[in-house]
C-alpha cells in the first residue's frame, strides 16, 4: 500500500517540506539545549556545595587556631 | 577505543583524585570545539552543498540528521555492551560507569531518532508511524529494550549486584542490536530508504555530506558522554571532600539509592600527552 502511495505522491514542495525539515533539526537542537540546561543546573549545585565546603573548611581552621 | 589503563588488581581505590591530576574532563575543551566545527560544517553541507534528492526533494534533508542519530545510537548501545564486557572481566566500576553513560546517551539519541523519523514519515508517507515497516518497529523494540536498563538498575539496591546485572543486560542487549539490524536488512520489505550498502546509490556529494553528518553526530555523542562522566566524577569528588571535612570515613558503598553507578575515582579513558 505504501509503495503505491509513494509512487503516486510527488516530492513535497519547499514550502511544505520546509516545516518538516525545520522540525527535525529543531528536535536535535532542543535535545542538546535541554542537556545543556541540565548540565547548568548540575554545575550550579556543585558550585553551591563547594561554597558550603569552603565555609566548613574556614570554620574548622578557625576552631583549630582558637 | 581507549588507550586504557588496565585497572589494578584488588579493590579499586575509592579515594578521589584531584582534577589537577587529570580526569574525565581532560581534552573536553578541544573535543567540544571539534564538535561545534563538525556540526557547523555538517549543517552547511546539508543546506548549501548537497543537491536535492529527485524523489523526496527538500524533505530528504531530514536524513542527514535522522540516519546519523540512528547509527550513533545503535553503535553507542554496542559500545555500552563492550564496556560491560570489560567490567565483568575486570570488576572495575569505571567500566560500569562508561557502560552506563554510553547507554544513557544512546537512549537520548534514540529518542531523537524516533522523533525525527516520525517527522520524516509524516512528511513523506502522511503518517507519523507505520507499524508494517520493519525498520521502524525494530528500532522501537531496541529503544524499549534499553528503556528498561535504568529501571533494572534502580530495582537493585546492592551496588555490586546492580553493576553486575546491568553489565549482563548491556552485553545481551548489545548483542541483540546487530542481530536485529541484520534481520531487518534481510527482510523482504524495502520500503524504508536504504542509505548504507549497495542499495543506497548516493551520489558523491550526498555521500560526503552524509559521512560528515555521521562524524558530527558521533563527536556530539562522545562530547556529551565526556560531559556526563566529568559531571559525575566532579560530584563524587565534592561528596568525598564533604565527608573528609566532616571527619567521616570514606565509604563508597554508602550512598542513596540510585540507578547511576557510584562514580569511580579515576577515569579509565586517558588521552596521551
Amino acid at each position: 500500500m505504501l509503495a503505491a502511495l509513494l509512487a503516486e505522491t510527488p516530492a513535497l514542495p519547499l514550502h511544505t517540506a520546509g516545516k518538516y525539515v525545520a522540525a527535525a533539526y529543531i528536535v536535535l537542537f532542543v535535545l542538546v539545549l535541554v542537556y545543556v540546561a541540565i548540565m547548568a543546573l548540575r554545575l550550579s549545585r556543585i558550585e553551591r556545595e563547594l561554597g558550603e565546603l569552603l565555609e566548613l573548611a574556614d570554620e574548622q581552621k578557625e576552631s583549630s587556631t582558637a | 577505543m581507549p588507550s586504557s589503563s588496565r585497572p589494578g588488581a584488588g579493590a579499586p581505590d575509592s579515594r578521589p583524585r584531584s582534577a589537577g591530576r587529570g580526569g574525565y574532563g581532560k581534552g573536553l575543551g578541544a573535543l567540544s570545539i571539534a564538535t561545534v566545527v563538525a556540526m557547523a560544517a555538517s549543517l552547511a553541507l546539508v543546506f548549501f552543498y548537497a543537491p536535492l534528492e529527485a524523489e523526496e526533494g527538500f524533505l530528504q534533508k531530514i536524513f542527514y540528521v535522522h540516519v546519523p542519530l540512528a547509527i550513533v545510537a545503535l553503535c553507542g548501545f554496542v559500545i555500552g555492551g563492550l564496556f560491560a564486557i570489560q567490567h565483568l572481566r575486570t570488576r572495575d566500576p569505571r567500566w560500569d560507569m562508561l557502560s552506563y553513560v554510553a547507554i544513557h546517551m544512546s537512549l537520548i539519541f534514540a529518542v531523537g531518532t524516533l522523533i525525527t523519523g516520525s517527522i520524516w514519515a509524516k512528511g513523506s508517507w502522511g503518517h507519523w508511524w507505520v507499524w508494517s515497516e520493519p525498520t521502524l518497529v525494530s528500532f522501537l523494540i531496541v529503544f524499549l529494550l534499553y528503556a528498561t536498563y535504568q529501571p533494572l538498575r534502580f530495582a537493585i539496591e546492592d551496588p555490586e549486584r546492580q553493576s553486575r546485572y546491568a553489565s549482563v543486560f548491556a552485553i545481551t542487549a548489545g548483542a541483540f542490536v546487530p542481530l536485529n539490524f541484520i534481520a531487518v536488512r534481510a527482510s523482504t520489505q524495502f520500503l524504508h530508504p536504504r542509505v548504507l550498502g549497495s542499495a543506497s546509490n548516493l551520489p558523491g556529494s550526498m555521500a560526503f555530506t552524509f559521512v560528515v553528518s555521521v562524524v558530527a553526530i558521533a563527536l556530539l555523542w562522545t562530547t556529551l558522554c565526556k560531559y556526563e562522566l566529568t559531571a559525575k566524577h566532579t560530584r563524587a569528588q565534592v561528596k568525598a571532600l564533604r565527608r573528609r571535612l566532616a571527619g567521616e570515613a570514606v565509604d563508597p558503598m554508602r550512598r542513596s539509592r540510585s540507578a547511576a553507578p557510584a562514580a569511580p575515582p579515576t577515569p579509565v579513558v586517558r588521552t596521551s600527552t
